[in-house]
């Protein structure tokens, strides 16, 4: 798609949302049987799953700590996520989401519980749409609980960016690509920052405002994130009572 | 009510004095570390619905032997963490060349935790009364977590179980549940501890599972007339004998670690 004219037009988005407005979210705890913990995440045109495996035995061997787990986090694009074929595998790119993405989980889980193990998280990005590593950090801290891993908070996380020298919260592929500004913040629900990147410019006033946009933003999605695990446990129970 | 559905992070409690497993401390209060069923009668805990098992010194395990070393055998216990049973831990003074022909690897033990390290070195003995290989009958799973369920408060539902089932069962801490009795008996069990396993965090399962007895029974009843149901029984009673002191200690040990949880769900 070209470069469109104007991102907003009478402060309403491309895609018709307000500037301080999230994609609509849906959440799927326990999709996978294998995993011990995993979840289904969709944000907007992001598709996203994630699984957890662990506390496990770490190999190969030399990773492992002698007094606390190892987290292990893999952030991959499917090759039919984006419309141009992604050539499959590891790349600079996914590398680098993987260590931030990890870094933004490993502060809230209790690895020193699991000694001489191993966590490992894997996230395929089905569909990409901007601000998959947001997907992948809020799907991950899902199947983290979901497989039983004691953590302090969950992790939500979304983007804040400018465009058209305005403020805007979580940007669409269009807004991400033209736009003048992106940054991917992930929280705890009590406000604790655990990852925090930036690319394109802010001034201090839009760095600070962009912040609390993001703040609101992420503490919604602990809301989805709290009721997608409740979820899971409530349709069992009301299926018993129908019985 | 007493126990509600929470996830981690949830505040719990300014009590930081009764704080238990699943919770953590931070500025003087009390919160959830792990998603599961939180109880705040006398202590506050966390029960998590999911999880692997973390061996603990004293809990009786069934664990399946994948490796004979030198004067250890490598135990798989269903977590993290490799067992080690030592050559001496054996009943009987056996050289290290006839290692495997006592114990092979695919053997099932049932197994005591003798001592877990800060580094979880796990130390396994089958020097126990109580302990034995694992020859005949069927090793099922369920999760770990759900292991005090299935047993009930005070050895209830193990204890329904036996009875309704006419077959001998043993429950490992780490969630390998051994069966044994007739094939048709055993399908029975297996399907009840299943289900016990899905809805245990249900209220009234307890009913449930007596009502599911019933029905499987009553079914079962129908298509032929369970000839051979007395001499079943018999055959219990003689293994009962020996293994009752197996089931006692572990009982005891629930009451202590798992009564709360009990009294949390048996509602």
């Amino acid at each position: 798609m070209a470069k469109p004219e104007k991102l907003i037009e009478n402060g309403i988005r491309l895609d018709g949302r307000k500037p301080d407005e999230l994609r609509p979210i849906k959440i799927k705890v326990g999709v996978l049987n294998r995993a011990d913990g995993s979840c289904y995440f969709e944000f907007g045109g992001n598709k996203v799953i994630a699984a957890v495996y662990g506390p496990r035995e770490v190999h190969p061997r030399h990773m492992q700590k002698s007094t606390s787990a190892v987290v292990r986090y893999r952030y991959n694009m499917a090759s039919f996520s984006v419309e141009e074929r992604k050539r499959p595998g590891p790349d600079r790119r996914s590398i680098e989401v993987s260590k931030v993405s990890r870094e933004s989980l490993e502060p809230v889980i209790f690895q020193e519980y699991f000694p001489r193990s191993a966590i490992d998280i894997f996230v395929e990005v089905l569909q990409a749409d901007a601000g998959t590593r947001t997907a992948g950090i809020n799907a991950a801290s899902i199947a983290l609980a979901d497989a039983g891993i004691p953590m302090k908070s969950l992790v939500s996380a979304c983007a804040v960016g400018k465009v058209d020298d305005t403020l805007v919260l979580d940007l669409n592929k269009d807004e991400d690509n033209y736009g003048q500004a992106d940054m991917p913040i992930a929280m705890t629900p009590d406000g604790k920052i655990t990852l925090l990147q930036m690319d394109g410019h802010l001034t201090r006033e839009e760095f600070k405002e962009g912040l609390e946009m993001a703040k609101k933003g992420c503490l919604a999605i602990a809301e989805l994130q709290r009721s997608a695990l409740m979820e899971k446990y409530s349709t069992l129970i009301e299926g018993e009572v129908n019985e | 009510m007493d126990k509600k559905l929470v996830i981690p992070g949830d505040f719990l409690s300014d009590d930081v004095k009764l704080a238990d497993e699943g919770t953590y401390i931070e500025d003087g209060k009390v919160f959830s570390s792990v998603f599961g069923i939180a109880s705040l009668k006398n202590h506050i805990r966390v029960v998590p619905l999911t999880g692997k098992y973390i061996p603990r010194q004293g809990d009786l395990i069934i664990g399946i032997i994948t490796e004979v070393s030198f004067s250890n055998w490598i135990v798989d216990i269903r977590s993290p963490y490799e067992g080690l049973l030592h050559i001496s831990e054996f009943p009987r003074r056996i050289d290290n060349s006839e290692m495997s022909k006592h114990l092979g690897v695919g053997d099932s033990i049932m197994t005591l935790v003798k001592d877990v390290d800060p580094s979880m070195k796990v130390e396994l003995t089958l020097n126990d009364q109580r302990l034995r290989q694992i020859k005949d009958g069927r090793v099922i799973e369920v999760t770990p977590s759900k292991v005090p369920r299935l047993i009930g408060r005070s050895g209830s539902m193990i204890a329904l179980l036996k009875n309704e089932t006419n077959c001998n069962i043993f429950i490992g801490q780490n969630g390998r549940v051994w069966i044994t009795g007739k094939d048709k008996n055993l399908d029975l069990a297996v399907r009840t501890i299943q289900k016990i396993e899905k809805e245990s965090h249900i209220p009234g399962l307890t009913d449930r599972i007596v009502k599911f007895l019933k029905d499987e029974k009553e079914s079962a009843k129908r298509p032929e007339q369970e000839p051979e149901k007395e001499p079943v029984q018999e055959e219990i009673v003689g293994e009962e004998t020996v293994k009752e002191d197996a089931e006692a200690p572990e009982k005891a040990e629930e009451e202590k670690s798992g009564g709360i949880l009990d009294e949390l769900l048996d509602k």
